[in-house]
């Protein structure tokens, strides 16, 4: 069945905020190594659905999900839910959000190894070797080579976003969740993070949440279009963006409403 | 229409300095007062030497300036712990009914007279133990120290944008590391100003310290025995008909000033983190 070969699958995911029916009965399934976008008018769910994946949606008060979500074959939303610690699933899956947000009492250097110094590692070399490394993956290192003990929030806002990049990509995840990573950021800037997806999805399966069609576009391999907490449509990006099924992707797409 | 909204704005930016500078006049003005009355008293033999008879020269303050620190020192140890792990669950959890009264509490307590806290650290140490003692002092000055640090803490362990609990969340970061780590550590600035101000406060404290600490005049023999401290001294001092002991009394006002003076600028200096974890 292809349905297995996916990373992700979704199955009958409903989430709440408190009695805010927010997703509902989403079913999808994200390809491994591959670009999926997210896409959707303002408050469809798009964030929401990421959040499920790494267990996010569950720190907020009163958020509640319903369902299950397969990561490698694995439940991540088992019967006994405590069976599951968010802790390790967000070690899997990593997220950049919508504004940069390095800590700002630490260093670029601190920022990017603060996930594995803070889960307790302590190997130097190995510290060092996972941070240049990272750096160099969100396409940060020349930058900042030689200011590695200045503080994360000393660069500009586009060079902060990658510093966020690089710091999830220190943890190793599998899979990296974007909420809309470039909705911060000058042209400029959402370029270098554009590029920096080609070169990403070779390692890890990336699944990105965006409100501007053209990136999704550029960007994507797979595009899903929520409208209103349900899923819409989902198929290969060239398809849904130049010959959408549904009459509602067309609508949104040539900007009847949204 | 120009010139006249031109001259407002030189007349309200002047009287605006002024008003800024006119809060500094009495701490100035303390300052230089304090300083020309204690200074010439100011020796070696005031820091080094026991307290002496009326009339006896080379009397000094030593005992007063330890115990002091002993007090200080002794009340930040159990209070400053409690105020902060009471202000992160106030900031972090304490969006219930629990976390109102307790809020609300501390407000109280906060409202409440040092000597009345005098008076119950004289109930719950001095009598049953049938002494005053330097634990029934550290005691009562600790209680004055909670509500404050408690509050700053909350108020600036809320501060803390949640974006960046959500960053060491998503990175698999454990709540208690991202707790101390990430949130108390972005909070600390705050923090640390909050405890030098409740520390300076209770270094100045004279009322508590009354009928617990009680004051000595040799040096500390240990926590359930009398200890002498800067402004009980002052204050005994003070009101003596002794005019050798009024010059000691402003003295020790001065090194009073100059300890507190002291302390908030050392944690200054070493506040300044090198962003490191």
């Amino acid at each position: 069945m292809e349905q297995n070969t996916g990373k992700i699958i979704v199955k009958n995911l409903n989430a709440y905020f408190g009695d805010n029916h927010v997703l509902k009965n989403i079913n999808i399934t994200f390809p491994e190594k591959k670009v999926t976008a997210v896409i959707g008018p303002s408050g469809c769910g798009k964030s929401t659905l990421i959040r499920c994946i790494n267990r996010m949606h569950e720190v907020v008060l009163n958020a509640r999900v319903e369902g299950e979500i397969f990561l490698d074959g694995e439940n991540i939303y088992p019967k006994y839910i405590k069976d599951v610690e968010p802790i390790e699933i967000r070690r899997k899956v990593g997220m950049v959000f919508q504004r940069p947000n390095p800590f700002p009492t630490l260093s670029i250097y601190d920022n990017v190894a603060a996930g594995l110094k803070l889960n307790g590692v302590r190997n130097k070399t190995l510290l060092d070797e996972i941070v240049v490394n990272s750096l160099k993956d969100a396409g940060l290192w020349k930058e900042v080579e030689h200011k590695l003990n200045h503080s994360g929030v000393s660069l500009s806002g586009g060079q902060q976003q990658r510093l966020c990049i690089a710091r999830a990509l220190a943890v190793k995840p599998e899979v990296v969740l974007f909420d809309e990573p470039c909705s911060a950021l000058d042209p400029i800037s959402t370029a270098k993070i554009e590029e920096l997806m080609f070169k990403l999805k070779e390692k890890h399966t990336i699944i990105i949440v965006t409100h501007n069609i053209p990136q999704a576009g550029r960007v994507s391999d797979y595009t899903a279009f929520l409208y209103l907490g349900d899923l819409i449509e989902f198929d290969k990006t060239e398809k849904l963006l130049t010959m959408p099924t549904n009459k509602m992707t067309e609508k949104y797409l040539t900007g009847k409403f949204g | 229409m120009s010139i006249k909204r031109k001259i407002i704005s030189k007349i309200m930016m002047t009287s605006t300095l002024l008003c800024a500078l006119v809060t500094l006049i009495p701490l100035i003005s303390i300052f230089l007062y304090v300083i020309s009355k204690g200074i010439t008293n100011i020796n070696l033999d005031f820091f080094m030497n026991l307290p002496k008879p009326v009339g006896e020269p080379g009397g000094g303050m030593s005992n007063a300036i330890v115990g002091s620190l002993i007090l200080v020192g002794l009340s930040s140890i159990w209070a400053i712990p409690v105020s902060i792990l009471g202000g992160v669950y106030l900031a972090e959890y304490g969006n219930n009914k629990l976390g109102t009264i307790i809020r609300f509490l501390a407000d109280v307590l906060s409202g409440i007279p040092s000597i009345v806290v005098g008076i119950f650290a004289y109930v719950v140490f001095v009598l049953p133990m049938k002494t005053f003692s330097t634990i029934s002092g550290a005691f009562a000055l600790g209680i004055i120290m909670i509500p404050s640090v408690m509050r700053i803490t909350e108020e600036m362990v809320r501060m803390v944008p949640n974006t960046l609990r959500e960053a060491s969340w998503a990175l698999g970061i454990s709540q208690f590391r991202t707790t101390v780590s990430i949130v108390l550590k972005t909070a600390k600035a705050g923090i640390i100003t909050g405890v030098m101000l409740s520390i300076a406060r209770i270094a100045g404290e004279t009322a508590p310290l009354l009928f617990t600490a009680f004051g000595n005049r040799f040096w500390n023999q240990g926590l359930n025995t009398p200890i002498a401290s800067l402004p009980l001294q002052i204050f005994v001092y003070a009101m003596s008909p002794f005019e050798d002991w009024h010059k000691q009394a402003w003295s020790g006002a001065l090194v009073l000033i100059m300890l507190v003076f002291l302390t908030s600028y050392l944690s200054r200096r070493t506040m300044k983190s090198r962003y490191k974890i």
